[in-house]
């Protein structure tokens, strides 16, 4: 069976629609599918395997989205669930969708700007002033960073100096 | 964290109570290349364990987060290194961090060095979370290339970390390097006690030849000039000046560690030593 026509298996498009709803637990804003977390589906004989990329190397969350994801597709009763990990290429922030940048702003949290160069640039030590983000509650770019890490290691933490509302930015890594 | 503990097991052994049970060590012997791994594994491990120390007690909130969210992505690296190595050699990632001795981590020295007790300050915790982050940066990007795929892989994502880790830590070596008296007085003095343990970061020794030659990974002698070329500005902008090297050689690498070693070991693996194939 080709990867067209597994795309194309009514099983695995079943899959994809179960994904759609299984929360990332950090930010419960946005799925597992808007993250782009998700990297294959797989329909096999004896269940589904559903191909995952880790976000950050530390991530506390990984173990539960795991879990949470082979709960939903077993749930469905598309199971036995299998997940597995696909490490390269790296996951990058980029690969948020259009749609879970739009949650991100709705839930109050400055979606993160390409990194695109940032991948290519040189580390650069110096960074005392922070990169401009828009407040995701007024949309002014009149914002301050008040910590370069918040309640998790990919989110920092800023000010609207506008509308004086703090909020969290989801950093470009 | 969202992770769920459960609850620990209650009865480990047959013969008495849990608190007088103790975990044998593994008898961890590798391969020159698995030893360059678990060199950059623990080097990971341990200057997380110094990091997080930093928990609670740093002197702004938001450095407190930093430096444990910092730590985070360390035992991350660390865990996928370890993971691979224990592939390998038939141990699990808790087995390797939790019950091998001392003489069988193979960090570099500088990790282990106190960070926040023994009269050190946070002035060592900034200045060698910046040589360090400046030296793991330099070192993921060359193993990006490693003929082991799953190093490039590991390499790929944490070069990424790295790349944030180098420009928080230069921040901060600036803002103490250059800010008042005091604290230029004891980041100074911290560079001083700190600099003669970079040494070993650029030794070269058989293990690191067999790894270029088997192109799993770069010979440490050879990221001396881009780590230098990272530490300099920073230390310019920041007012310090870079010490001489001197004769002194650490010798973690090799497994032969500092007097601190052994007391952040006990810390470190006490729980998994106490509670026998605890887990959560």
């Amino acid at each position: 069976m080709s990867a067209h026509d597994q795309a194309a298996s009514p099983r695995v498009e079943h899959a994809w629609r179960v994904l759609h709803d299984v929360l990332d637990p950090e930010v419960p804003a946005i799925s597992v599918t808007d993250l782009g977390i998700v990297r294959d589906v797989i329909a096999h004989d004896d269940g589904i395997e559903v191909v995952v990329t880790p976000t950050y190397s530390g991530c506390p969350a990984t173990e539960v989205i795991a879990q949470s994801i082979s709960d939903a597709i077993d749930a469905a009763g598309l199971g036995p669930a299998r997940v597995t990990q696909r490490r390269a290429p790296a996951w990058t922030t980029d690969w948020i969708t259009p749609q879970g940048r739009d949650k991100l702003r709705a839930y109050g949290i400055a979606p993160p700007g390409s990194c695109a160069s940032e991948a290519t640039a040189k580390v650069s030590p110096i960074r005392l002033m922070a990169r401009n983000v828009d407040c995701p509650r007024c949309g002014s770019a009149q914002t301050e960073r008040l910590s370069a890490f918040g309640s998790t290691a990919c989110k920092s933490l800023y000010r609207c100096i506008a509308c004086r509302e703090p909020f969290e930015h989801f950093k470009p890594i | 964290m969202t992770t769920a503990f459960a609850p620990l097991p209650t009865t480990a052994s047959a013969s008495g109570s849990v608190a007088s049970t103790t975990t044998e060590s593994i008898v961890f012997a590798p391969t020159p290349l698995q030893a360059y791994l678990v060199r950059i594994g623990d080097s990971c491990l341990i200057h997380a364990q110094r990091l997080a120390e930093w928990s609670g007690h740093a002197p702004i909130l938001e450095e407190d987060i930093a430096l444990t969210n910092l730590a985070l992505d360390l035992v991350g690296q660390a865990r996928a290194l370890l993971t691979h190595v224990g592939r390998q050699t038939g141990f699990d990632e808790d087995q390797l961090a939790f019950l091998r001795n001392e003489r069988d981590f193979r960090n570099v020295t500088l990790v282990e060095l106190p960070g926040r007790r023994a009269g050190r300050d946070f002035a060592d915790a900034i200045v060698r979370n910046f040589l360090l982050a400046a030296w793991m940066n330099v070192l993921w990007a060359r193993l990006e290339s490693s003929s082991d795929a799953e190093i490039a892989a590991i390499a790929g994502k944490a070069v990424k970390e790295s790349r944030y880790h180098v420009a928080h830590a230069a921040d901060w070596v600036v803002r103490l390097g250059d800010g008042t008296d005091e604290s230029m007085r004891r980041t100074r003095q911290a560079v001083d006690r700190l600099w003669p343990y970079t040494a070993e970061l650029f030794e070269t020794d058989d293990i690191d030849t067999a790894a270029a030659e088997a192109g799993l990974g770069p010979m440490r002698v050879s990221l001396k000039a881009e780590w230098d070329a990272i530490v300099a500005p920073v230390f310019a902008e920041a007012g310090l000046s870079i010490p001489a090297t001197g004769a002194f050689r650490s010798t973690g690498t090799r497994g032969v560690h500092s007097e601190h070693m052994g007391y952040l070991l006990a810390e470190m693996q006490t729980l998994q030593r106490t509670f026998p194939g605890g887990q959560w």
